[in-house]
Parts: C-alpha cells; sequence; structure tokens
C-alpha cells in the first residue's frame, strides 16, 4: 500500500473518476494553469483538456450556478472552492437550486453535482477566513455532506461523492492536504452516510469527524497511557449521519464525548446528543459533553487562536469529566 | 468601605472548612478582631475574625455548610452600603429592606443530620436501569457523582458488596417509629482519618483488638438449661450471638456502613454468621438478631447454617448484614483476625473454648476461657470505640444474666 498525502488522494480520485466518465469535469478559481490554489488539481487540465478542467473568475455564484445548470442537463460537475469562506458568495445556487431542484421539479431534475473545498480554520488567517461551517450545510434538506479527515477515506468517499446522484457537500481542510496515509493501489469506494470505529476502547465514545479525527486519535494515544480507552467514531458523513453506529457505540460505553471543529450553538455536536438522548438515555452514565470552537470569530492573534480552537487537552478534559474522573 | 470575609486557611493542610456556626448576626456590628464565627477545619473548630470594622451585612454560608478556602462566606460593611457589586450579583431584595434591620434567612440551629432515606436521589439513568435491572433500591444508595449523582460505579460496588444496600426493600418492616438507620455525613476529620489510613494501609484500614473472655458462667447458664430439657439446648456460640447482637444495639457506632461520602449507622442489627461450605464461606443474616430470644437465635442460626451447606440460602437470606460473626472455636483455632465484609466496619472472630489457669482474687482456678478478635475500619470505628464495644460484650458474656436485663 503506498503512503500519500491528502492532497494527492484526492487528486488520484478526481483523475480516476474524470477518466472513468467523460460526464465528469471540475470548475473553479485557479483549477486548471495553476494546478489548483492547492494542488490538488495537479496535472488535471494537461491529461483532461479545457473543456474538462474549466478556470473560472473570482465569481463564485456565478459558475455554481453553471455547475447546478450543467448537473441538470446531464453532465456531473465538481466546483472547486478555494475555501468554503468564499462559497458563502454561493450559497443560494447551493441551498436554493442544487438542494432543492430534484424536489421542487418533483423528481424531473436531480443535481449529480459536488461542491468541494477546504473548510473550518488553518493558521492565523483571521476570522472570515478561518470558519467550519458543516452546521450550516448539514442543515440543508437535500444535500449530502462529507468530511473525510484521512487521505484514505479522502479517496474513496470523493470518489462516491462524484458518482452520487445527489448534490454532495465535501470539506476539505488546507491543514489536512500535507498530511499522509496508506492508500490501496487498487480501487476502492467508501458508501456516503457510513461512519467508521477507528478506534475501539469502551471506556468513553468519542464522536467526532474531518480533521478533529486526528484530534481524536491523538486523545485516545493519550489516554491508554492512563489506562483510559476510548472508541474513536469517525462519522465521515454528516448527512445523512449513521446514527446506528452512534447508538452501538455509546449502548457500550454508556459515555460520550463530541468533538468538532466549528461552533458550540447549533453544531453538529449538538445534533449528534439529540441522537444519542432519543436513543441511548437509558445507557447514560454521565451527561454528554461537546468539544468544539469557542464562541467567537476566530482571534488572529496566535496565542488567543490556539485557545479558541479545541484541541488534545481540552477533549482529554471532556473524557475525564464524562467519565467522573478528574 | 466593605470588607469581604473569606473562608480563611486555618490549618496548614485546611482545603475547606464547614462552618459551624456565625457567632455574629446579619446587621451586628463588628470589629476588626471580633470572631464572627466558629470553622471546622480538618484538624479542630476554629474561630474565623473579622478583619474589618462595621456591621455585618450578609451571611454567605448558611450553618453546617462547607466552603473552599478563600471563597467568600460573609460581607462586613457601613449601614445602607450597596454591596451588591460584592456580592457578584444584584440584590433587589436589599433595596427593600430598610438598612439596619436584622435579617434571618438562615436557621439559627445548626441543621439536622441528613434525612434517612428521602428517596430523592440523583442518579445517571444508566445507573436507574442497572438498579430496576438487579433489584437495587436507589433510595438506600449513596452516589459518588457530582451532587451525589448515582452512576455505574455506585451501582457495581454496591452489586460486588451483595447487594447490601438492598437490605431494607427484604426486610419486613418492625412496629417501631424509629428509622431503620441514620446517615451522616463526613465530618471533615472523619474524612481526614479516612484519606489518612487508607492511603497507609489497603483499601480498609484495618486494625484489630483482642480480648479474653471469662465463659464460666455462660458455660455453667447453657449447663443447667440443658438439665431443664433438650428445647433449652443452646450452643456457646448462640450465647456470644446473642451477646455480640446486644451489645450492638446499643453500640450503632460499630453496627454501620462505610459508604464512601457517608457512614451509615444501623438502628437495627442484622447479624452476618459466616459459615464454611463446601463451595467456600458463606455469611447468612439472622435479621433484628437483638430482638430475638436466645431459643429463636439457636433455632434460626441452626436452619441457617444447615441450609448454607446444603446450598439452599436465598439472596436475600444472605445479604444485608451490617455486623459479622466468624468462629473457628469448633475447630481448635485460639485466636485469628477474620476479614471485614464491606460496607461493614467490623467483624469478630470467635477462638476455642479452652479450659485455662488464672488468677481470681489473688488465687490461681482454672476457668473457662475464650478469646476473641475484632477487626475494625478505622475510616469509621476509632480504637476507644471499638474497646468500648468490646467492654459491653465482655459485660454481656461474663455475666449473662445481663441479656435479659
Amino acid at each position: 500500500m503506498a503512503i500519500i498525502t491528502y492532497r494527492e488522494a484526492l487528486n488520484q480520485a478526481l483523475r480516476e473518476e474524470m477518466s472513468r466518465d467523460d460526464r465528469v469535469f471540475l470548475m473553479g478559481e485557479e483549477v486548471g494553469v495553476y494546478n489548483g490554489a492547492y494542488k490538488v488539481s495537479k496535472g488535471l487540465l494537461e491529461e483532461f483538456g479545457e473543456n474538462r478542467v474549466v478556470d473560472c473568475p473570482i465569481a463564485e455564484l456565478g459558475f455554481s450556478g453553471v455547475g447546478v445548470g450543467a448537473a441538470m442537463a446531464g453532465l456531473r460537475p465538481i466546483i472547486e472552492f478555494m475555501t468554503w469562506n468564499f462559497a458563502l458568495l454561493a450559497i443560494d445556487q447551493v441551498v436554493n437550486s442544487a438542494a432543492k431542484m430534484l424536489y421542487m421539479s418533483g423528481g424531473q431534475f436531480n443535481v449529480p453535482i459536488v461542491f468541494r473545498g477546504p473548510n473550518g480554520a488553518a493558521l492565523q488567517l483571521g476570522a472570515q477566513h478561518s470558519q467550519a461551517f458543516e452546521s450550516w450545510l448539514a442543515h440543508i434538506p437535500g444535500l449530502k455532506v462529507v468530511s473525510p479527515g484521512t487521505p484514505y477515506d479522502a479517496k474513496g468517499l470523493l470518489k462516491s461523492a462524484i458518482r452520487d446522484d445527489n448534490p454532495v457537500v465535501f470539506l476539505e481542510g488546507e491543514m489536512l492536504y500535507n498530511t499522509k496515509g496508506e492508500v490501496p493501489d487498487h480501487e476502492y469506494l467508501i458508501p456516503l452516510g457510513k461512519a467508521e470505529l477507528k478506534r475501539e476502547g469502551g471506556d468513553c465514545s468519542i464522536i467526532t469527524s474531518g480533521k478533529m479525527v486526528l484530534v481524536a486519535m491523538q486523545v485516545a494515544d493519550q489516554l491508554a497511557k492512563e489506562d483510559i480507552h476510548v472508541d474513536v467514531l469517525d462519522l465521515l458523513t454528516l448527512r445523512p449521519m449513521d446514527v446506528e453506529s452512534i447508538r452501538v457505540s455509546v449502548r457500550k460505553t454508556n459515555r460520550a464525548v463530541v468533538l468538532e471543529e466549528g461552533w458550540e450553538v447549533c453544531g453538529i455536536g449538538a445534533q449528534v446528543v439529540d441522537y444519542i438522548q432519543r436513543d441511548c438515555f437509558d445507557d447514560l452514565d454521565a451527561p454528554v459533553v461537546r468539544v468544539h470552537q469557542a464562541d467567537v470569530p476566530m482571534p488572529y492573534a496566535k496565542g488567543l487562536e490556539k485557545i479558541a480552537k479545541p484541541d488534545v487537552a481540552k477533549s482529554i478534559a471532556a473524557v475525564k469529566q464524562v467519565m467522573y474522573r478528574t | 468601605m466593605a470588607t469581604k470575609v473569606f473562608m480563611e486557611a486555618l490549618s496548614p493542610t485546611m482545603e475547606e472548612g464547614r462552618l459551624i456556626k456565625w457567632n455574629k448576626n446579619e446587621g451586628d456590628a463588628v470589629k476588626s478582631g471580633d470572631v464572627l464565627a466558629e470553622v471546622e477545619t480538618d484538624k479542630a473548630v476554629m474561630e474565623l475574625v473579622a478583619r474589618g470594622d462595621g456591621v455585618l451585612r450578609k451571611q454567605l454560608v448558611a450553618e453546617g455548610t462547607t466552603a473552599p478556602v478563600g471563597s467568600l462566606v460573609g460581607v462586613i460593611g457601613t449601614e445602607g452600603e450597596d454591596i451588591s457589586a460584592l456580592l457578584g450579583v444584584s440584590q433587589p431584595a436589599l433595596a427593600t429592606t430598610s438598612p439596619g434591620v436584622t435579617r434571618h434567612s438562615e436557621p439559627t440551629t445548626p441543621p439536622a443530620p441528613a434525612p434517612t432515606n428521602t428517596g430523592s436521589s440523583k442518579s445517571s439513568p444508566l445507573a436507574r436501569r442497572l438498579a430496576r435491572d438487579s433489584g437495587l433500591d436507589l433510595a438506600a444508595m449513596a452516589g459518588s457523582g457530582p451532587g451525589g449523582r448515582i452512576i455505574k460505579r455506585d451501582i457495581e460496588a454496591a452489586m460486588a458488596s451483595g447487594g447490601a444496600s438492598a437490605v431494607t426493600s427484604v426486610i419486613g418492616h418492625r412496629s417501631s417509629v424509629i428509622a431503620d438507620f441514620t446517615d451522616q455525613p463526613l465530618t471533615l476529620i472523619r474524612k481526614t482519618i479516612a484519606r489518612r489510613l487508607a492511603e497507609s494501609i489497603g483499601p480498609i484500614p484495618t486494625f484489630y483488638l483482642t480480648a479474653e473472655f471469662d465463659m464460666t458462667r455462660a458455660v455453667d447458664m447453657r449447663a443447667s438449661m440443658l438439665e431443664e430439657g433438650e428445647e433449652f439446648r443452646v450452643s456457646v456460640n448462640d450465647v456470644i450471638l446473642k451477646a455480640t447482637a446486644t451489645a450492638l444495639a446499643s453500640h450503632p457506632e460499630v453496627n454501620a456502613h462505610w459508604l464512601g461520602d457517608k457512614i451509615r449507622f444501623f438502628n437495627r442489627v442484622h447479624l452476618g454468621m459466616a459459615v464454611a461450605t463446601e463451595d467456600g464461606l458463606i455469611v447468612p443474616v439472622i435479621f433484628d438478631a437483638d430482638q430475638k430470644g436466645l431459643r429463636d437465635l439457636a433455632a434460626e442460626s441452626k436452619a441457617l447454617a444447615k441450609k448454607a451447606r446444603a446450598r439452599k440460602l436465598k439472596p436475600e437470606e444472605y445479604t444485608g448484614s451490617t455486623f459479622s460473626v466468624s468462629n473457628l472455636g469448633m475447630m481448635q483455632i485460639e485466636q485469628f483476625t477474620a476479614i471485614i465484609n464491606p460496607p461493614e466496619c467490623g467483624i469478630l472472630a470467635i477462638g476455642a473454648l479452652e479450659d485455662k489457669p488464672v488468677v481470681v482474687d489473688g488465687e490461681l482456678s482454672v476457668r473457662k476461657r475464650l478469646r476473641v478478635t475484632m477487626s475494625c475500619d478505622h475510616r469509621v470505628i476509632d480504637g476507644a470505640i471499638g474497646a468500648r464495644f468490646l467492654q459491653d460484650l465482655r459485660r454481656m458474656i461474663e455475666n449473662p444474666l445481663m441479656l435479659v436485663f
């Protein structure tokens, strides 16, 4: 098995799917000549030509709309947002067009489109460029929302997202692009809507996704030294969420910590906690604790940014809290 | 200028203090150096003195309440001064009260001990489910979670100790208005003793008290009863059980359970008697042993031992003891130490009845003697307390007429 970066894994997924299906094409800012702002589309223009890899002006609403129209007409567009912060300008096309078209056309037009790009904070990019939007997007019926944390998951899920007949929001991470992991040489798909138990413990469930999976794995390693063994459940897909896997883990451990990159209020974690209290009430030995970004615009100052982000120390404290350990 | 009154560190190791008594009421004038309150520390009862002049405007901690060192317990100020900022919250009630009026919102007597068995204990949903499944009575349990919440580990501990907490649900009611037990929250000194001694020796810091009893009168009594007929046959062990139960009834301080954050003193005596079986040791229980006559006690102990050896004991017949007795005398063991059956706090180990030369009134004579060793959980029972119980027990056994007194 090759060890490659998250960036290369996405690049492989794009290349394989574009080779497999000539209806698949990529649109966005700097995706062609510049090989992508984060080099995810490296070499694709050269290989597939200008009809399949389309450089767009800085007009997110415009090229997203072109994408939705192309999907309705039978193509399978992939829209790259330089980051999801810029996708706010295109949110009308994502929420009002892509997500609703199948429903409002009475099933006549499905929209097989993928909106992808980095989500969440990197380092010191300021409040407007350091936002995690997964709960905004997962709120919308009609969208699927995927948030992979490893190269293996990124590749397998992106291929499934491209083949899906519904609009899929695909959340990557600037800080993830350079991370490495094993990816099989043979072709594989990871189904949307299924979570993966990344670590089996039994004392407490850490439920998380995306970049925070890496944090959760460090938490698991550190707690193991104190003889606390946690389940790390990677949701992978945030909508539709794999409630059954949450249920299985929490019923086993009787305790849960929900770790997410975004803000607390109406966050993904709030939804996870709701599923837990609905289905696992009699299994809980402690209130579920959430770990998330501080409820402030992301500070630019390095020290403050560090304090605002969810991290290993906060997560360890949360696990100990639900285990009544101090 | 108002002065804040803090819970001060009144001993080098003090982390929290229990405010036993306010010596100044709200509205009383105080001078710097006046004793404001008495505080129980981990070592002793100390005085908390005023650090400023004025009027004690506010008592923020009720008598009997424990507060961490450094926390605000009161405010001294001038009459009419706005102290709401010091209290950290706006106090609209203050505005409607004319300044200088003494306001007694707290009781002036120390709060009564926590009522027994209130049934309002908090518990996690999982703990409730586990308790339901295993027939445990949550209301009779103590929780180790925040705010006394009963959590999974408390249920597991209760089940490990033989479901002792289910006692109240399986025992018939006695026609008495006295509660079955009294829960006493741990005092700070009790907490310190428990922590320090448990650090020193195992989870149950045990010590042993050995005494040798003169059994001559008990043996004579037994013999004369037997002369009256076979139906009056009792064993020496029965006499010891009876005496132990009777002594326990007047010594709830050793007839107790250690429950982690409190000690439960029982007003009823449920005596466990260790029985050796082919499967191993089991401890059936004589409930309300102190209320039973020697004949009933003898019959019941015999029946329980028989059932135990036949493996016919029901769970409710071997759970719920408040104190236990183990006897290896019939195997010619002179003296031994028995291991406490938690959450009980004491167990008596009974040795063999022997003829021994002893000095009585300056003369050497041969007497029936018996050695007992009491194992005591030092978190609950101090040496002198255990010794006083053994003194009473000696009185009962050496003068068996005491048993009918």
